[in-house]
């Protein structure tokens, strides 16, 4: 067990020097969703109006409702960009380095995951502080209950990056992938704009942002914000990341050849 | 036997990249792997290193079937991939300290091996230099240490001297040659370069997927002809 253990810290050590190593990624990381608060948000302010819903027990202003919604984006990103990470090790030969150490592979995967996932997190705090800098602040209560919903909803965006890279071959492929799994997931959701809203629009794109993963994980972070349980948001992001998971470790079964490549 | 292939086959769809695979190499045995391109050498390196499977054949390695005990065979190898694995944006130390990690080795008596294996290889004094500050022999000879750092019997090579220039690549084939004779390793060298082979190494000729020589260097080719016997062997390659 020790061994296990001893492995996991490596391998979330060295994620986050290699984090701290690129400085340009931090910051591009933090600047994306304080264009959306501080641009964006403040844009639409006027043009939507936000009936009180659950957890908010009052009206709020627009860049308070997107603030759970960019959290959401923060993870989603990073679960993308690891995924490519992953795409990049195995082509680059570090992924080989890995999967060849003698422990079980879902563990060395699962170990590759939470690294990511622990990255991510500590930018979505530095998110949190910027927004809170700017005058959108959470009860402070929420601040921690907001850390296991974080670490879930990261683990089951960064869980979707995992099985996307074993069934990208090739790095190339990788940016249609992006614009077919990002953006659908980011806008057919509640990250931006309440599903009630959206059912007013169309009934269909309300039902797609109902099942959609991210919709959950959002919502949870949204919840936890505020010092609240969601159960149904917990339940279905937890029930999407144990699939995206089976997914994974699927395709990076050995029996399946993974970096299956011709010799 | 410290390592054995016995009818070892692969294949990619139709094409078959190994076929009926068999050789052994004894213990504190240097083995060449000769082979041109596309002879079927990354195909079984990717399955002595568990990153493919394949029901037909079997893999022991220090007495462990590397599909029945995976853990404890792999726990009993060093790997040098030919691409390479090094994080150029860490310095030697650390990227030892993170291969050591996954083996298991931390704390005291990590940073014991570590030192000792630097110190093996000769780079004992760029320890705290980043990787990218390194050339290609050095990063090669940081690989190899990074290898033997859990101290395996087994020490697995695909192709270590590509991308080196002349005076690297004898370097290091002399270093590994050494390690052999001195610590009682195994080597599985693969290679398509003949002169980095010794006349008293065991040497292995794959082609298309077979086996076509296996023995020693100066008994498949007396008088040190093992190139014109190479290329007699692979003649259809181009």
């Amino acid at each position: 067990m020790r061994h296990w253990l001893v492995a996991l810290w490596a391998i979330v050590g060295r994620e986050a020097l290699r984090f701290l190593h690129q400085r340009g990624r931090f910051f591009a990381a933090l600047v994306r969703p304080l264009v959306w608060l501080l641009v964006f948000a403040a844009g639409f302010r006027a043009a939507l109006g936000l009936s009180i819903t659950p957890p908010y027990q009052t009206y709020i202003t627009y860049e308070v409702y997107i603030v759970p919604g960019l959290c959401g984006m923060i993870l989603l990103f990073n679960g993308m960009q690891s995924s490519l990470s992953l795409v990049y090790d195995r082509e680059m030969g570090s992924m080989r380095l890995l999967l060849t150490a003698p422990l079980p592979r879902w563990w060395l995967l699962f170990c590759k995951l939470l690294a990511g996932t622990v990255i991510s997190i500590l930018q979505c705090y530095a998110f949190l502080a910027v927004a809170a800098i700017y005058g959108i602040v959470m009860p402070w209560y929420g601040y921690l209950a907001v850390l296991p919903a974080l670490m879930v909803a990261g683990l089951m965006l960064g869980a979707l990056g995992l099985a996307l890279s074993s069934l990208v071959k090739q790095l190339e492929n990788f940016a249609g992938v992006m614009n077919f799994v990002i953006f659908p997931a980011f806008f057919l959701s509640s990250a931006l704009y309440p599903l009630w809203k959206m059912a007013e629009s169309s009934v269909l794109l309300h039902n797609i942002c109902a099942v959609n993963p991210f919709t959950h994980g959002v919502e949870l972070i949204r919840f936890a914000l505020y010092g609240k349980l969601n159960p149904a948001a917990l339940g279905w992001t937890a029930l999407a990341g144990l699939a995206f998971w089976a997914l994974g470790v699927w395709g990076y079964d050995p029996r399946r050849g993974m970096i299956r490549r011709k010799g | 036997m410290t390592l054995e292939v016995e009818e070892l086959s692969y294949a990619f769809g139709e094409r078959r990249a190994l076929d009926r695979v068999s050789f052994t190499v004894p213990e504190c045995r240097f083995c060449a792997l000769l082979g041109p391109n596309g002879a079927g050498k990354s195909t079984l390196f990717n399955l002595l290193t568990r990153l493919f499977t394949t029901r037909e054949g079997r893999i022991r390695i220090a007495g462990h079937d590397l599909s029945q005990t995976p853990r404890a065979a792999l726990a009993r190898i060093g790997v040098v991939f030919q691409q390479q694995t090094l994080d150029l944006d860490l310095t030697v130390s650390q990227n030892l300290r993170y291969y050591a990690a996954l083996h298991g080795l931390a704390g005291r008596e990590g940073e014991l091996r570590i030192a000792a294996a630097l110190d093996r290889l000769a780079i004992a004094d760029r320890a705290q230099d980043r990787v990218r500050e390194l050339n290609g022999g050095h990063r090669r000879r940081t690989e190899i240490a990074r290898a033997l750092v859990h101290r395996p019997p087994v020490l697995l090579l695909d192709e270590p001297t590509v991308g080196l220039d002349a005076a690297a690549r004898a370097a290091i084939t002399d270093h590994v040659h050494a390690l052999c004779a001195d610590s009682g390793l195994t080597v599985l060298w693969a290679t398509h370069l003949t002169d980095e082979v010794a006349p008293t190494d065991q040497v292995v000729i794959l082609h298309q997927g077979r086996v076509r020589a296996d023995g020693e260097a100066g008994e498949i080719a007396p008088g040190g002809r093992l190139r014109a016997q190479f290329l007699a062997l692979t003649a259809d390659a181009a």
